[in-house]
């Protein structure tokens, strides 16, 4: 615990890097009434507290979240809302998750944190075996709908293989669960907040890169972002983009560089990974007949696999060029190799081209 | 408090101590005839001196059973302390550690693997039904003894038939609870309708005493549309919001923690209530358990963990799943009282559950209780127990300890149940199974649409999209699929 404390202090203060601030172009977020520049951690935080002041059968536990957090998400809800509501819990995530799922079959909005998604796999037979299956087994008598599991997720610059996972691909196979991973603050804020009352489990993977890097005003009202909608966040005609998550800035930035070469990119965040909006993906590539899909993942078995064939399937005739995947490599995550590992803005760049002049 | 009854009884005590003694498999297990539990809570007060010292291996064994007062943090230290500390230490040397003082001593010495003797056991009854003197135990009305044996033999029969049933080809799978018929139906008896099951598998007698129909036993085996599950799981994957039941999965011990989840929501609504959590001797292993105890002790969650020891997981011995005396034992390492109990014994087991049921609730507390049975059945139809147990074992545990014969000798003897009632009983019973295995039979299976509900709470468009293409596949090949399920 204390190797993955220090470290997540690390990772949150020393954040800034190779990855430029990022925010996002266009919101869905409601622009009227008050709005602060905050990050993303904040606007997590802004969620988490929202959602406990408006339900008090609302719950917010894990491993150092009484003290606010490895990466202060969870910073003064114990104050505010007391230590029956928002409380540590020993260090088993199998533990975790199965007591959510327990607290929220009662009828409570179970908000549990996993304190890095590296750390998440003991969790996965009470996700994937419980959770997700808990309203199909029971013939919807029962339901662990209230459920929601807070993970940071990705590369940080210096995390190694056990700081710097993105796991998504393995909780978008299984059917029962909603997968959500937001691009920045204001995303951060509406999507975690529909996430807490979705009437389904979610898994929520937070871009921990982003926590203090991405900064941008956010409503400090209660709002809400619709789950299962991509959104095209910078529209185009040459190639469609898709990404979710931390990677959706390196995508961008390698959509600016093209622009310069004359190539016009539309990028799609994807959003929610499961149940994912193919509509959005489909209607783009049948626009521009190319499409590029980028993650940190491993590329084998990633999600970006099932985005590519779908888009096939769908779009055959109309596709110009092969998919192209940018992803992460088939290693572990590596340490000083990282640079190599990622899914790189020029890498990014090279597909395009290689895409747009197939 | 409830009514605790001390009876004396013309039972020896040594025959029943022999017998046994020699019973469980893993070693001798004492029998606990005068159980101090009892004491404790009929005297209003711990009989131990929580801050003495002892030598006595067997001292923390006593503690755990004596000691009722709900312990904060400071004296679970103080208990610990008398657990491992000798006269020999040197009182004035302590170390203030998180958790409490932590005494010094000069003397190296490791905590014993094991105490010499085992926990002993919990019981009422003897081998014969008989009730064994100088016992405590919670009375049982006349009215709840019929009803718990008249369960008893219902289940043995329902096991029966269903088990028939699924040799002739009529449902996929059976899992019986032979020779555990007493754990399920005692357990429940003793529980409040309004405290929540979170079961393993053998425990359908607990829904039977919830007033789960034999009909809804049958339509969940033969996955028809009355099935509350509609036909998604295998047989006796029983589940029923209206009995506070949740429905049943085949991992083992995933419940354990969700249990301590449950019960966390009990406490926070302030109900009179708590959760019993099954499982067998097998699931102890899982980490789901270490983590579910861990959370209800650490959330002070009134959650009863009820395992079921009945010495093997599938082909699997005790003496391969551990090296601890049974399960009893690992209670105290997380801070939970815990009790062994025979769990042959319906009225041991009643006992042992109300007054476990009235700790959990009035302190908020995790309990422990290790029942020690024996699984006469195999493990499931899919399994034949012979090809790596002894016949004599089975046969043994059959007759000689079957714990439905021994809780009829004492609703007998009490003069609460005859030889007619029981063949009245016995011929009702197998009448109303015969007819709900031909109803549940007859019942058409759930339409396909139910294929797609209830994965999330509304279909998503992938689900819609692919109902709509095998809609399309099952018109194009009608042959391939099964004509009982409709369109």
């Amino acid at each position: 615990m204390g190797l993955r404390n220090i470290i997540g202090r690390r990772l949150g203060l020393g954040l800034v890097r190779r990855r430029k601030p990022f925010s996002t172009a266009t919101c869905d977020g409601d622009g009227n009434g008050n709005a602060k520049s905050i990050n993303l951690y904040s606007a997590i935080n802004q969620a988490l507290h929202i959602a406990l002041e408006t339900d008090n059968r609302a719950f917010v536990f894990g491993e150092d979240v009484s003290f606010g957090g490895v990466f202060r998400c969870t910073t003064g809800l114990a104050d505010r809302f007391g230590k029956a509501r928002v409380f540590n819990t020993p260090l088993c995530e199998q533990g975790i998750v199965g007591f959510g799922i327990g607290l929220a079959a009662m009828g409570n909005r179970a908000i549990a944190e996993i304190q890095f998604a590296d750390y998440i796999y003991p969790a996965f037979d009470q996700i994937v075996n419980e959770a997700a299956k808990f309203r199909y087994r029971s013939g919807n008598q029962f339901n662990c709908g209230g459920l929601t599991i807070r993970a940071p997720y990705g590369a940080v610059g210096h995390g190694g293989h056990y700081h710097s996972q993105s796991p998504e691909a393995f909780f978008c196979h299984v059917p029962g669960i909603k997968v959500v991973i937001p691009r920045s603050p204001r995303q951060a804020k509406g999507l975690l907040l529909s996430c807490i009352r979705d009437p389904n489990p979610v898994v929520f993977f937070e871009p921990k890169w982003l926590y203090r890097l991405a900064v941008e005003e956010v409503p400090e009202h209660d709002y809400m972002l619709p789950l299962s909608e991509a959104e095209v966040i910078r529209q185009g005609s040459d190639i469609t983009l898709v990404g979710w998550g931390a990677q959706l800035s390196v995508m961008e930035q390698a959509c600016n560089e093209a622009e310069k070469d004359g190539i016009s990119c539309e990028l799609i965040d994807l959003k929610t990974l499961l149940p994912w909006d193919k509509e959005t993906v489909e209607a783009s590539v049948r626009k521009t007949g190319r499409v590029l899909i980028s993650h940190e993942a491993p590329v084998t078995g990633g999600f970006g696999a099932e985005i590519s064939a779908s888009i096939v399937e769908r779009c055959f005739l109309r596709l110009e060029a092969p998919v192209a995947r940018v992803c992460g490599l088939d290693t572990p995550f590596p340490l000083v190799f990282e640079p190599f590992y990622m899914p790189t803005k020029n890498k990014i760049l090279d597909a395009i081209k290689a895409t747009v002049n197939y | 408090m409830a009514n605790w009854l001390r009876i004396s009884s013309r039972t020896v005590a040594n025959h029943i101590k022999k017998r046994m003694n020699k019973g469980f498999m893993g070693g001798a297990v004492h029998v606990n005839q005068s159980s101090g539990l009892w004491w404790g809570l009929n005297r209003g007060g711990p009989v131990s001196d929580r801050n003495g010292r002892h030598r006595d291996p067997l001292a923390w064994n006593r503690a755990t059973f004596l000691c009722v007062q709900r312990f904060k943090s400071t004296l679970a230290e103080k208990q610990h302390d008398s657990f491992l500390s000798s006269d020999s230490d040197d009182d004035n040397q302590s170390v203030d550690f998180p958790g409490g003082k932590v005494s010094y001593t000069s003397e190296m010495s490791f905590i014993s693997e094991s105490s010499q003797t085992r926990v002993p056991c919990y019981r009422v009854l003897d081998d014969d039904g008989d009730l064994i003197s100088d016992c405590d135990f919670q009375q049982v009305s006349k009215e709840v003894a019929v009803k718990m044996y008249s369960n008893m033999v219902t289940l043995q029969i329902m096991d029966n038939i269903f088990y028939e049933a699924q040799r002739q080809g009529r449902i996929s799978f059976y899992l019986t609870s032979a020779g555990e018929e007493a754990i399920s139906i005692a357990s429940a008896a003793a529980l409040s309708e309004q405290d929540i099951i979170l079961p393993q598998y053998r425990e359908p007698g607990v829904l039977l005493w919830r007033g789960f129909t034999l009909q809804e036993f049958a339509d969940q085996c033969f996955g028809n549309k009355a099935d509350y599950g509609k036909g998604r799981q295998m047989p006796i994957h029983y589940g029923s919001k209206k009995h506070n039941f949740f429905t049943i999965s085949s991992p083992i011990a995933t419940q354990l923690p969700q249990a301590a989840g449950i019960a966390y929501s009990l406490k926070m609504d302030n109900k009179k209530a708590c959760v019993v959590s099954y499982i067998g001797d097998g699931g102890t292993s899982e980490g789901d358990f270490h983590a579910g105890l861990n959370f209800a002790a650490v959330m002070e969650a009134p959650v009863i963990f009820f395992c079921r020891n009945n010495g093997w997981a599938i082909s699997t011995n005790v003496s391969e799943q551990f090296r601890s005396d049974g399960i009893v034992v690992k209670g105290p390492a997380y801070g939970i009282r815990s009790i062994r109990v025979d769990g042959n014994d319906a009225l041991a087991v009643y006992s042992a559950v109300s007054a476990a049921r009235e700790m959990a609730i009035n302190e908020q507390r995790p309990i422990l209780i290790e029942a020690l049975t024996y699984r006469v059945g195999h493990h499931s139809t899919s399994d034949d127990s012979t090809k790596y147990r002894q016949l004599d074992e089975i046969v043994y545990w059959k007759k000689a300890r079957n714990p439905v014969n021994r809780f009829r000798n004492w609703v007998q003897n009490i003069g609460w149940w005859s030889e007619q009632q029981e063949t009245q009983l016995r011929n009702s019973v197998r009448k109303q199974l015969l007819e709900a295995i031909q109803v549940a039979e007859k019942t058409e299976k759930p339409p396909l649409s139910e294929l797609f509900t209830d994965v999330y709470d509304h279909p998503p468009s992938n689900l819609e999209e692919q109902e709509k293409h095998l809609r399309e596949t099952v018109t194009r090949h009608p042959k391939d699929y099964p004509s009982d399920i409709s369109v």
